[in-house]
């Protein structure tokens, strides 16, 4: 790779050992995929939940945070993806004293370390969304595909210890969606369904990403009537990243590299492959996580984090009904939006029917099956069609349908079909 | 009589070992149980086997960015695969693999190398060469 003097410096542990392991990390990946070079980033954003990160994850931050600020002060602004743990409740979850406190380290590593705890998959609608031709070091794969998708910004999918490396360097090694060859699409896709409910989004997605199947590959979706707003976009993509490992999708006429179809076409536009997405494919995905009349344990939503808006609708479907006894029921959202859904009145709303808000969590990253275990539950109901992917490796067994069902089952105890 | 398969320059240092092998893709998150060491998705190929100390061998790298982090806690609770072979890899594994010293490598000259090495398979990898002998 061709590094610039900075880079040199840093590598050769001039800039301290924190900015040097960055570089060494960095330089292994960008080998791996033929980088040229490095590219300067404006900000990062890091998955670090307690779960994934491990004891060993949580030292390798007090490690850094020990060094002399100089030698690991953060270049770019690094915030963070949401945490395992809500501090202000984790004993009701079942969650236990040494969880918190891997939390709680971990806290107070990367607060030393001047990581921002913004704790939310949601920093497109709510920190600070990048800008077209953004070159960011973004992880959450959801993050990721908004971002690059959506804003026109440029990411690979950053996990943790390459997110932290970007903010250490200020660089990111350029391959991949850094690189304008790579985001034009490989295969495309024309759709017949029509996607209502934010649900329906995740399951287009989701198909869409099945067929996919690859972090390479790069769909163009044509034919969605349906208004494209923010939320539909943000369960679109992140299904789709989920279930094909998809890192950019351009949709005609929405995204901005594709306000024409030729834009993102390869030069050889006959070699592109391209599908039909039926009503019945889309209704294939949703009957693997169906069953008639299910006894529900515990309707979740999470993945992505709620908007403000999502949370209005989940709490407007609450006004005036109570939760079943058998059924218990979690809202996973950021600090950001929370603090405006409780001045709106939406927490009160939620928790008055007898939910519970989470704040700066996202319940698949909670210790899942822990908390399966802590509270009995077996069958989870979720509007969120990357939840579903995801919580049946955990031993859950994992149902899927809209919001508005999922209230009504949270009511009455059971799915109704 | 060792066959060699010629594959891209890896990650890690070289190794030798036994092959898990499956035509299926690859999460930590969504497809382990960790703490067992087992694969533990219902719906995953190799559900119900140990991949501790296994070369694994599968087709691609799916889902989020967690395993990043937990190749390294794997490694740390010496849980871990001993090396990971894929088609094509996706940037989450490799930078996981990177942090925990996992060896891995990925686009194999001579085709699917899920059919190409089959479970059982004596295997050495050898990441800086791009090589892995199937002895």
């Amino acid at each position: 790779m061709n590094l610039d003097s900075n880079c040199q410096s840093m590598l050769a542990g001039e800039q301290g050992k924190a900015r040097q392991w960055a570089l060494e990390h960095q330089i292994q990946i960008g080998r791996l995929f033929d980088a040229e070079d490095m590219v300067p980033v404006s900000q990062a954003h890091m998955m670090a939940d307690p779960e994934s990160l491990g004891e060993c994850g949580v030292a390798l931050f007090e490690k850094f945070a020990a060094l002399d600020a100089h030698e690991r002060d953060l270049r770019v602004p690094l915030i963070t993806d949401p945490r395992g743990v809500d501090l202000e409740c984790y004993r009701p979850l079942g969650q236990t004293e040494e969880m918190a406190g891997l939390e709680r380290r971990f806290i107070a590593a990367a607060s030393e370390l001047g990581i921002v705890l913004t704790n939310t998959c949601i920093n497109y609608q709510t920190i600070l969304p990048p800008a077209y031709a953004e070159h960011v070091a973004f992880g959450d794969t959801g993050v990721v595909i908004y971002s690059n998708s959506v804003c026109g910004a440029r990411s690979n999918f950053e996990g943790g210890p390459s997110a932290l490396a970007a903010a250490l360097s200020g660089y990111t090694p350029r391959y991949g969606f850094h690189l304008d060859q790579v985001r034009r699409a490989t295969r495309r896709f024309i759709v017949e369904f029509q996607p209502g409910t934010l649900t329906d989004w995740g399951i287009l997605g989701a198909v869409i990403g099945k067929r996919c199947g690859s972090y390479w590959e790069v769909p163009l979706v044509e034919g969605i009537k349906m208004p494209a707003t923010s939320d539909a976009l943000k369960h679109f993509g992140a299904a789709m990243a989920s279930y094909g490992s998809t890192a950019l999708f351009h949709l005609v006429g929405v995204t901005p590299e594709c306000r024409v179809i030729d834009s993102v076409l390869p030069e050889n536009e006959s070699s592109l492959p391209v599908d039909t997405i039926t009503a019945d494919d889309c209704q294939e995905l949703q009957g693997g996580f169906a069953e008639e009349d299910a006894a529900i344990d515990v309707v979740v939503f999470a993945a992505p984090q709620l908007s403000l808006l999502e949370m209005q609708q989940v709490a407007n479907l609450c006004k005036g009904r109570q939760r079943h006894s058998d059924t218990d029921m979690y809202v996973c959202t950021s600090q950001a939006v929370y603090t405006d859904a409780l001045a709106a009145g939406f927490v009160d709303s939620i928790e008055t029917f007898g939910g519970k808000v989470l704040r700066g969590t996202c319940f698949y990253q909670q210790y899942a099956a822990e908390i399966r275990e802590a509270n009995g539950w077996s069958t989870l109901l979720s509007n969120s069609t990357k939840i579903v992917n995801i919580l049946g490796g955990y031993g859950y067994r994992p149902l899927l349908a809209s919001m508005e069902d999922c209230i009504d089952a949270a009511v009455v105890g059971r799915l109704r079909s | 009589m060792t066959r060699t398969l010629k594959c891209h320059v890896g990650i890690g240092a070289a190794v030798e070992g036994e092959a898990l092998v499956a035509n299926d893709n690859f999460s930590a998150r969504y497809d382990l149980d960790r703490l067992k060491g087992v694969f533990s998705r219902p719906q995953h190929a190799l559900c119900g086997q140990s991949y501790v100390d296994k070369i694994l061998v599968l087709n691609t790298a799916k889902g989020g960015v967690a395993t990043a982090w937990m190749l390294h806690e794997m490694k740390s609770r010496d849980m871990a695969p001993l090396a990971i072979l894929f088609n094509r890899t996706n940037t989450i594994l490799a930078q996981g693999a990177a942090l925990a010293s996992i060896t891995m490598c990925d686009r194999f000259d001579d085709g699917d190398v899920t059919t190409l090495i089959k479970s059982g398979d004596r295997l050495r990898v050898d990441p800086i060469a791009g090589l892995v002998d199937i002895l």
